[in-house]
């Protein structure tokens, strides 16, 4: 664990790298072994999708069954362990204003929307859309996305197997740090979709900074 | 540029929708799934089968479905489960989209009138006939590192044969998705810890999958991670391929919800 998660939320220092990602952006960066990545929520309410893939060798990246499997439940929460299609451990969860993240429900996508929300929706932008544009900048394809991350998404699981998307629980300036036990390629899209409580039916900005592992 | 309050406006119409969708498709829905087969229901007529394998423990089998065709899978001696993914035959970027499945089925427990989606939109399998109910989209199959974690020594698994099955028609470790297992009676309590209920496991348990696209899928018959078995015990599965009725406008699967509706339509699409 480092310093970072105990640090004041909100603050930056130290930080080497810091960026807004504007509403319904992608993003992507190299995240080496021992960095911790910061994504806030800069306006509440903003579900951020993502996905990992080891830098060296990106056929290896998340999991979302192999997460789950080895902890045994179905949320992401601090101290979860983001596991690859190889069985390794890519990155973890070291901070966490907000509280259970979502990883089974996916991304949304043009031809999912058209199913979910009829056909006109089929031409809004989505966050498929985004992942297809940014993945291509690491020479990765549509064939690459697999089963994503959803920060500050809440998509709470009955007994009875119901599976909601409900209003997004996270207020102003909540985060969520990620350290890296391999250098990855981190990729996010912040979440275009409208039709949906996740991002209160208002996609915003959210920020993401970067900090070195801390010197022993 | 829009106005702050007609955004609001937007955003307030799409809240009213998005309510109303949720209550046809958690209330409304559940009521019109229709009942488990029973376990000596549907005998598959012998004209239609095509072909009929059987696979043993720990082993998988690749299995080629044209749009109508429909494959049984039975859980001979009610100790087995079964992994499946696939892919669309004439474009393998298409494949099965488990958080697309439960997300737009508002369900993470599939059963008889349910589908599995792909990922482009569309019906890839129809669940036309189910006596379990009991399956598994969260978990996944088994791995090197969870057999390792649970016997001490790394033995035969999904992952290793889907990696298998996929290599021998030119597909690799990035075509393969999240899985469906079915036999895999799963459940997740109120703090989000998952259950194996091994009361809902019987012998003979059966599904039938109606292709609505021609498809590729591949079954892996290892033990699922969350049997609490030990040492594993496994047995073999029989693949039944035979022809199915074809989906009518009122198919149970079709008319399930105005998402499924919706996702037939654009099925049909690639055939019309």
């Amino acid at each position: 664990m480092t310093d970072l998660a105990t640090a004041s939320p909100g603050s930056e220092a130290g930080a080497v790298y810091r960026h807004d990602i504007p509403a319904e952006c992608p993003w992507s960066r190299v995240l080496k072994r021992g960095q911790t990545l910061r994504i806030v929520d800069s306006e509440g309410q903003q579900a951020v999708d993502a996905l990992l893939y080891c830098a060296d060798d990106p056929a290896e990246r998340y999991s979302a069954q192999d997460t789950l499997r080895v902890q045994g439940s179905a949320y992401i929460d601090l101290g979860t362990r983001l596991v690859s299609n190889k069985g390794r451990v890519m990155a973890r969860i070291t901070g966490d204003s907000c509280g259970r993240h979502d990883t089974s429900a996916g991304c949304c996508s043009c031809e999912s929307n058209a199913v979910r929300f009829g056909e006109t929706t089929k031409y809004q932008h989505a966050c498929r859309e985004n992942f297809i544009m940014e993945l291509a900048k690491h020479g990765l394809t549509k064939r690459d996305i697999v089963a994503n991350l959803n920060f500050f998404m809440n998509v709470p699981i009955d007994p009875s197997g119901n599976f909601t998307v409900v209003d997004g629980i996270s207020a102003p300036g909540n985060y969520v740090d990620i350290t890296a036990d391999m250098d990855v390629i981190f990729v996010i899209s912040n979440c275009p979709q409208v039709n949906n409580p996740c991002n209160g039916f208002n996609p915003t900005p959210i920020r993401v900074a970067i900090w070195e592992p801390p010197a022993l | 540029m829009i106005s702050a309050e007609m955004k609001r406006e937007i955003s307030e119409a799409n809240r009213r929708r998005y309510e109303q969708l949720r209550a046809a498709g958690q209330e409304a829905t559940p009521k019109a799934l229709p009942d488990a087969t029973a376990l000596d229901a549907k005998p598959i007529a012998p004209e239609a089968v095509i072909s009929r394998e059987r696979v043993p423990a720990d082993w998988y089998a690749t299995v080629r479905l044209r749009r109508g065709e429909a494959l049984r899978i039975i859980d001979d001696v009610g100790m087995s489960s079964v992994s499946m993914i696939g892919w669309r035959a004439e474009e393998t970027s298409e494949r099965i989209n488990c958080a697309d499945t439960v997300k737009v089925q508002w369900s993470a427990a599939i059963s008889k009138g349910r589908v599995v989606l792909s990922d482009m939109g569309r019906v890839f399998v129809s669940i036309v006939e189910d006596t379990s109910g009991a399956h598994d989209l969260m978990v996944g199959g088994s791995t090197r590192a969870s057999t390792l974690a649970a016997f001490g020594v790394a033995l035969r698994n999904t992952h290793d044969n889907f990696l298998a099955a996929a290599a021998k028609i030119g597909l690799g470790l990035r075509d393969i998705p999240p899985c469906v297992t079915f036999f895999a009676p799963v459940s997740v309590d109120a703090k989000g810890a998952f259950h194996w209920n091994a009361n809902r496991k019987r012998p003979g348990d059966f599904v039938d999958l109606r292709a609505e696209m021609d498809v590729v899928v591949v079954l892996s018959n290892c033990a699922h991670p969350l049997n609490p078995v030990r040492p594993p015990v496994s047995g073999p599965v029989t693949l039944i391929r035979h022809r199915a009725p074809p989906a009518a406008p009122d198919d149970a699967c079709r008319t399930i919800s105005p998402e499924i509706v919706r996702a037939y339509e654009f099925t049909d699409r690639l055939y019309a």
